[in-house]
């Protein structure tokens, strides 16, 4: 039984910032993210890992943080939705979705951004099956997908990276 | 007006917000005292409550436990009838059935403690169907389990057989459909006797919620303050349930004198909370060897769940749209809403449309077999002209050309090579293609005299500073509500779109400008903007301080002069129904909507004759809807729409088990992603409606009908299965095709 287990100190970096939390171990990093340190632009959908709405960046790679217990965190280097931009400046992927209608309710936004990111990061100049395939885990029930490729597409575009098939 | 924004797909009004993470949503609210709530429900489809236990081991002194007795007002959730109790006291009538509620300020030890209360009860016999409903051997409510019914009798059906040389037969089902929105329904509430009532959550309709708020605590409207927090999608699951949900949450508040939240998780939310209404719908055609119909009988029944709530109106708008947008003299459609022991159905996008489109566009496929006519050719001879009359004995004034619109459906689509394309193909391949289209209207606004009884109101208000605010209860869920108010508004009054605000929906500071459902907000509401607006500017050149054709600056001044000298600058609009509108409840038959949009769908679908699935590969939408407010918004809405009646069609099954959704998680049900969905193409005709916001009609309901019937043909033709009811999961395609010899190779 892992009831005896207390409260961990956790010390991780958040979106640049060092941050030292007490958390249980097995707690959800979404509730540490959440709960403690207040950061609520990553969203719960489902608990299950199934739809990415709770996705952030764990050492740059993306991760649901919904399945991840808090002392995974411990040591690492975590980005959320709110260090995506900097300052006021948004980031490519940001104003794309702005600009193409990505983003429509908005509840998947944010997990939808950070796969958005991550997916330029792992291939910065993706294919449509290579989008298709980067954002098949994070859902959205509002736009149909459509306007969501599109901004990955012009994000690209915007950093001047785009796929031979967008040229 | 000057249209420097209408038509234009200026940045979402809120849009800054929710891709940097900042929008609030309701599970985004915390406050220091606030504990959480969780509730407790039925484990049987029906019987009776027998004995609430508290089991042993939880601390349930710090709890505060809410029943039936702790209800100030009525034990009733009101919509249409007062059927629905808000906690079961005494019987229970479907297996999700809310009976006690728990609220303690550690949302972990709440749900122990949810698990900890046994609930006794003496089962009593339930049903689960619609035809173990309609067979009336167990009664479950009324006198004869049925909600609500309609008939629609247009000239002579029974005359009519005599002059048919074909008469063909088929029956079409269609299964629930969970909402799904990504955002899981939530509420906060604050509540006591002095200050009253005041929720705040994710919502469609606030003036929904206060209206049952009012029954329940028995206090009156200004007691009770409703307010909108950022909602993360709805598409019809958060116009009735929420006020369910806001009225646990003020009860727990109202007793335990603290802020209370309750937010759902996702298997909670779907297996209680509403989905769209199972279908049966029986089609008897009669046509002539040359393709014309001249009798439709119809037979359609809806599964309403244990209670009304709102299925009476679904079925409304699922019996006018039953009969296609086809010309036919002589129709009679009876439809039911029938009750059952699973949780209510409700309002999903297209609200009883889909079902019915899904039946008549089967269907017309399977007449123009019977008469040997190419399906385009059978509708071609059909369709719906200006000047005749639809199924309700409505005419139609507009110029619908539903040649044309067929034409470049099919232009767009090359649904012609395709089709032979596929045919020449397929025997020689283990994947089948094919190809198949759907032709729908869909009416906008609410139905027959339901504008005029809702007499929305909207409110402008303008600041010193010459900022105009828009005061409505119509809620943005995603769809661009702000947006678009916001560009009529700047439009109308020619300043600049930053200049528009739009108020947060709250009983307690904006009028009633109606739910937000049935593609009605950019239409009804944003026509309401307009005038509102519109009479501010008329009061600023009254008072002589302003001209007609004024500059911004103009304006910004005058506005701050008026304020200055005169006081508030506001002005109010209320609906006005267009001239000419006649629709008689009594014999359903007249006028049902102001408007329809028109549209011809298709899909192609790929089938693997070894996995069994069924994949759609492109997909063409081609609409009349009106003049495009914001092509991006407006494509969003159909892109949106498409992809959830694909998950409609292939993958969207819910399983149930004694009246319980037995695959209530996102794993097992499974809705489409990004691999899944193909390009989907979408094509405005824009003709103007004379009384929509600079010529528009409403959209969002639309592209939720056709796809489901375009892709089922489509499936007809790749494989030659005359498959007459969806979900198409591969479980159903693998029965088909093992059934049928010689589908492999």
């Amino acid at each position: 039984m892992a009831e005896a287990v207390g409260k961990i100190e956790i010390k991780c970096t958040v979106n640049g910032e060092h941050r030292q939390v007490h958390a249980y171990p097995m707690a959800r990093l979404l509730d540490v993210i959440r709960e403690e340190m207040h950061l609520t632009g990553t969203k719960e959908g489902c608990g299950e890992g199934e739809c990415g709405a709770c996705a952030v960046l764990m050492n740059g790679a993306i991760v649901n943080s919904c399945l991840v217990p808090a002392i995974e965190a411990n040591g690492k280097e975590i980005r959320t939705i709110e260090g995506i931009a900097s300052g006021a400046q948004l980031h490519d992927v940001q104003e794309a979705f702005l600009e193409c209608g990505g983003t429509q309710c908005g509840i998947c936004t944010p997990g939808m951004v950070i796969a958005a990111v991550a997916l330029i990061q792992r291939h910065p100049y993706p294919s449509d099956a290579e989008i298709r395939e980067g954002l098949a885990g994070n859902l959205c029930r509002c736009t149909g997908y459509q306007k969501i490729f599109a901004a990955v597409v012009q994000a690209c575009q915007i950093a001047g990276k785009t796929s031979p098939e967008y040229r | 007006m000057e249209e420097k924004y209408f038509g234009h797909s200026v940045l979402r009004k809120e849009g800054r917000s929710k891709v940097t993470g900042r929008a609030q949503y309701v599970d985004d609210l915390a406050f220091p005292d606030m504990i959480y709530g969780a509730t407790v429900r039925s484990s049987v489809a029906r019987g009776r409550i027998k004995a609430i236990r508290y089991g042993d081991g939880i601390p349930w002194k710090e709890f505060t436990i809410v029943t039936a007795a702790d209800i100030p007002g009525k034990n009733e959730i009101v919509l249409m009838l007062h059927d629905q109790p808000c906690l079961a006291a005494d019987v229970i009538n479907h297996p999700e059935e809310p009976i006690v509620l728990l609220a303690h300020p550690d949302k972990y030890l709440v749900e122990e403690a949810r698990r900890a209360v046994q609930i006794e009860v003496e089962p009593l016999p339930a049903i689960f169907t619609i035809e173990d409903s309609l067979a009336r051997r167990v009664i479950i409510s009324g006198e004869d389990n049925v909600f609500k019914s309609y008939l629609v009798d247009k000239g002579d059906v029974d005359a009519a057989w005599a002059s048919a040389d074909v008469i063909v037969e088929g029956e079409y089902r269609t299964g629930a459909q969970e909402q799904l929105y990504i955002e899981n329904q939530g509420m906060v509430a604050i509540a006591n006797p002095a200050d009253g009532v005041m929720v705040c959550g994710s919502l469609q309709c606030p003036y929904y919620v206060q209206k049952a708020l009012m029954l329940v605590f028995d206090l009156p409207a200004d007691k009770i303050r409703v307010v909108q927090a950022e909602t993360g999608g709805g598409f019809g699951g958060k116009e009735e349930y929420p006020s369910m949900i806001a009225a646990h949450a003020s009860l727990l508040a109202w007793k335990s004198g603290k802020r209370v939240k309750i937010i759902y998780d996702r298997a909670e939310d779907m297996v209680a909370t509403t989905k769209r209404h199972p279908s049966r719908t029986r089609h008897r055609t009669g046509v002539t060897r040359d393709g014309k119909l001249v009798a439709m009988d119809i037979d359609l029944v809806i599964d309403g769940g244990a209670y009304a709530t709102l299925s009476s109106v679904v079925l409304s708008r699922a019996t006018i749209h039953a009969a296609g947008p086809y010309a036919c003299p002589n129709v009679r459609i009876r439809s039911q809403a029938v009750a059952t022991n699973a949780p209510p159905h409700g309002a999903f996008r297209g609200f009883g449309a889909p079902q019915s489109i899904f039946a008549i566009e089967r269907h017309m496929d399977q007449i123009a077999r019977a008469v040997n006519l190419t399906p385009e050719e059978l509708r071609r001879r059909n369709f719906l002209h200006k000047d005749q009359t639809t199924a309700t004995g409505q005419i139609i004034h507009e110029a619908v050309d539903y040649d044309d619109l067929l034409d470049r459906a099919f232009r767009e689509s090359d649904y012609h090579a395709k089709r032979e394309r596929f045919a020449r193909e397929n025997p020689g391949s283990a994947i089948k293609r094919g190809i198949g289209f759907a032709s729908f209207m869909h009416g906008a606004g609410f139905t027959g005299s339901g504008e005029v009884y809702l007499a929305s109101v909207v409110e402008a208000k303008a600041t010193s500073e010459g900022m105009v605010r828009i005061l409505a209860a119509s809620t943005e869920i995603g769809q661009g509500a702000n947006t678009i108010f916001s560009q009529i508004a700047a439009d109308a009054l020619g300043i600049s779109f930053d200049r528009i605000e739009i108020a947060q929906p709250d009983t307690g500071a904006v009028p009633n400008s109606g739910p937000t459902v049935a593609s009605r907000t950019s239409m009804v509401v944003g026509k309401l903007v307009e005038e509102a607006v519109l009479g501010i500017k008329h009061t600023l050149v009254e008072s002589g301080l302003l001209c007609d054709a004024c500059t911004e600056d103009e304006f910004v001044r005058a506005c701050g002069r008026y304020i200055e000298t005169r006081g508030p600058l506001r002005s109010r609009s209320q609906y006005e129904p267009p001239p000419g509108l006649l629709w008689d409840d009594a014999t359903y038959s007249g006028d049902a909507y102001g408007t329809y949009a028109w549209a011809v769908y298709v899909a192609e679908v790929a089938v693997d004759t070894t996995t069994f699935e069924a994949r759609v590969t492109d997909f063409v939408a081609v609409q009349e809807v009106g003049k495009v407010i914001h092509p991006v918004l407006a494509a969003g809405q159909i892109e949106g729409g498409v992809a959830q009646a694909i998950g409609m069609s292939l993958y969207e099954n819910v399983v149930w088990r004694e009246g319980r959704m037995a695959n209530g998680q996102m794993t097992n049900y499974i809705m489409p992603t990004a691999a899944d969905i193909p390009p989907i193409r979408v094509f405005f005709e824009e003709h103007p409606y004379p009384f929509g916001p600079g010529g528009a009609k409403g959209i969002g309901e639309l592209p939720m009908d056709g796809p489901a019937p375009a892709i089922v043909n489509a499936i007809e033709n790749a494989t030659g299965l005359s498959l007459h009811e969806i979900p198409v999961t591969p479980e159903v395609l693998m029965e088909a095709m093992t059934e049928k010899v010689g589908m492999h190779g």
